[in-house]
């Protein structure tokens, strides 16, 4: 089956933190029929997220297909908590990436 | 009682980098019946509560209170301040109150009434509450507080609701400065001063606290006009070419929570699972629908603390030869055994952060294989006394140079340094408090206070 990257699907793909103990992602699409594309692909799962990011499943704070949006939005617990030694990224802002070259089947 | 307020924001944090003047004039002459935004974050780490200090120029802060100051005496209408100098600490609401004292006197400004409140918590308060066998409850999966993390923190300040801004609005205040607040809260408090409900209130603040980030297209630091009524919340993107779209204000929901749907404050939780969004006109969202469920009970209070764990020194190398890039875990392992050989393994803290292999990501990186030709080190040692921080980030970076690999053809040194020093950084704080406080009255860990200024 034919596969396009969520990079190319989706309008904003994006990390922050969610307070100093957990960093969220929003993936954002400005069409409701890539929205319901990627949803329905199941794609972007727990168990996905899991894998990419080396996570237990305990790790994963929330999980949420937020409609009004066109959104899917998941939060992880940090190891230790922002800012602090050792830590480089303080706005989590830089974790998103390998969520961009995700394949998401497509019917031709 | 009024029909309609408007609320002009604009900033999403004042001061940590200047308002664009250009939109927010233009929200001015709406003539907006207050002027209000928050300049706090926990972003920023938990180094400037710790140590006590802004996160941004002074300069840059005095500029934005300036423009807010001069037309909101000019109008005649309420300023509002929450999270003053970036940790609303005491000394950071009293720097605000010395800013718009000098401000007064330079723009020679009638007299008026400015308010304001502390929040830092003393710890022996808290110290008190525990040994009554209160417990101070961890948020985001942290245990609840012991009292040797009580004892380990520097700093603790706690986060206003409405509550405080409601009493100052009460007592008179034309301008008031708030310790550490709730975002949301800001814009609450006067909504629901003047009658409007909780429910509108809040999703109000919601959706004003970060400024443009509401709108689309994205660019920080432009105004955005909030309207409440008795039926609804309108916002409405000052900036000529920035609209608030269902899309933009719906996402906005998203920004910097766990959930989209909840928004906690002290005294409840905002719920936006029943939002309805529409496109009212062409730079306006128009929203109903939220909902704001009272906490049962007593009001629980949040908790922010910052401790200190010691000085830091930062050491910076590159490495090229292939050879050390494939086994640099080897190369490190080497130079932090040369640093336990005279410190042993505790006592200290020394990281090593890898650019180009996981240094953004560390043991989030999902690309195991790097392909990178060269790479950077940032060592950081971190230790009771300067001294010791230098000592251990100079062997840590040193030691790097001198890394015995069977193999490796350059034998005159194995790491490149832009500069054969370590660099004093900012001492290393971590985040000890992410907690609640039961209180019993919503005010008693912020005292509120009014003065004559003009």
């Amino acid at each position: 089956m034919e596969t396009v990257k969520l990079v190319d699907l989706a309008k904003t793909i994006r990390s922050k933190n969610a307070g100093p103990d957990k960093i969220t992602f929003d993936i954002i699409f400005r069409e409701k029929e890539n929205y319901d594309l990627v949803k329905s692909s199941g794609v972007v799962s727990r168990e996905r997220i899991c894998d990419i990011y080396n996570l237990q499943a305990s790790e994963i704070a929330d999980f949420v297909e937020f409609d009004p949006a066109y959104a899917i939005k998941f939060t992880i617990y940090r190891r230790r908590p922002s800012g602090s030694p050792g830590e480089s990224d303080v706005f989590g802002c830089q974790q998103y990436a390998p969520l961009l070259d995700l394949e998401i089947p497509v019917a031709l | 009682m009024k029909e309609e307020l408007k609320f002009l924001c604009p900033n999403g944090h004042l001061g940590f980098a200047p308002t664009k003047e250009g939109s927010y004039y233009l929200g001015v002459r709406e003539k907006p019946d207050f002027i209000l935004c928050d300049s706090g974050s926990d972003d920023i780490g938990p180094g400037p509560l710790g140590a006590d200090v802004c996160a941004s120029p002074r300069e840059w802060q005095t500029h934005d209170l300036e423009l807010m100051l001069v037309e909101a005496r000019r109008l005649g209408v309420p300023m509002i301040i929450g999270s003053a100098g970036d940790t609303g600490t005491n000394s950071r609401v009293d720097m605000y109150l010395e800013i718009i004292t000098e401000l007064a006197r330079k723009h020679n400004l009638p007299k008026f009434k400015l308010g304001y409140f502390y929040s830092e918590v003393d710890k022996a308060y808290l110290k008190a509450k525990m040994d009554q066998g209160g417990m101070i409850e961890g948020l985001d999966g942290r245990p609840n507080l012991t009292y040797e993390q009580l004892a380990k923190t520097d700093r603790i300040v706690a986060v206003a609701g409405v509550h405080p801004f409601m009493k100052l609005l009460e007592m008179g205040a034309d301008v008031i400065i708030g310790g550490r607040s709730s975002d949301c809260a800001i814009f609450a408090a006067p909504a629901m001063f003047h009658g409007f409900s909780a429910d509108l209130s809040y999703y109000l603040g919601k959706v004003l606290e970060c400024a443009s980030f509401n709108a689309e297209p994205y660019g920080g630091k432009e105004s955005v006009l909030g309207t409440i009524t008795r039926e609804e919340v309108k916002v409405k993107a000052m900036h000529p070419q920035q609209r608030c779209t269902v899309a933009s204000v719906a996402g906005h929901a998203m920004y910097e929570r766990s959930n989209p749907f909840f928004e906690y404050v002290a005294g409840g939780v905002l719920d936006m699972t029943h939002c309805h969004y529409e496109q009212y006109d062409e730079k306006t969202c128009k929203i109903t629908g939220p909902q704001f469920r009272p906490i049962e009970g007593k009001i629980k209070v949040k908790l922010e603390g910052s401790s200190k764990i010691g000085e830091r020194y930062i050491g910076i190398a590159g490495i090229r030869d292939p050879y050390t890039i494939k086994n640099i875990d080897q190369v490190i392992g080497w130079a932090r055994n040369q640093v336990e050989e005279k410190y042993g393994t505790s006592g200290y803290e020394l990281h090593y952060r890898v650019f180009g292999k996981n240094g953004v990501m560390g043991d989030l990186e999902p690309v195991k294989e790097s392909k990178s030709h060269e790479l950077g080190i940032v060592v950081q040692g971190v230790a009771p006394t300067k001294e010791m921080a230098e000592e251990i980030t100079m062997i840590g970076t040193r030691q790097l140079f001198y890394a015995r690999l069977p193999e490796v053809k350059g034998t005159a040194g194995g790491a490149a340094f832009m500069l054969d020093e370590v660099l004093p950084a900012s001492p290393g704080y971590v985040w000890t408090l992410n907690h609640v406080v039961s209180v019993d009255d919503p005010l008693e860990l912020f005292p509120v206070r009014l003065m004559e200024v003009g």
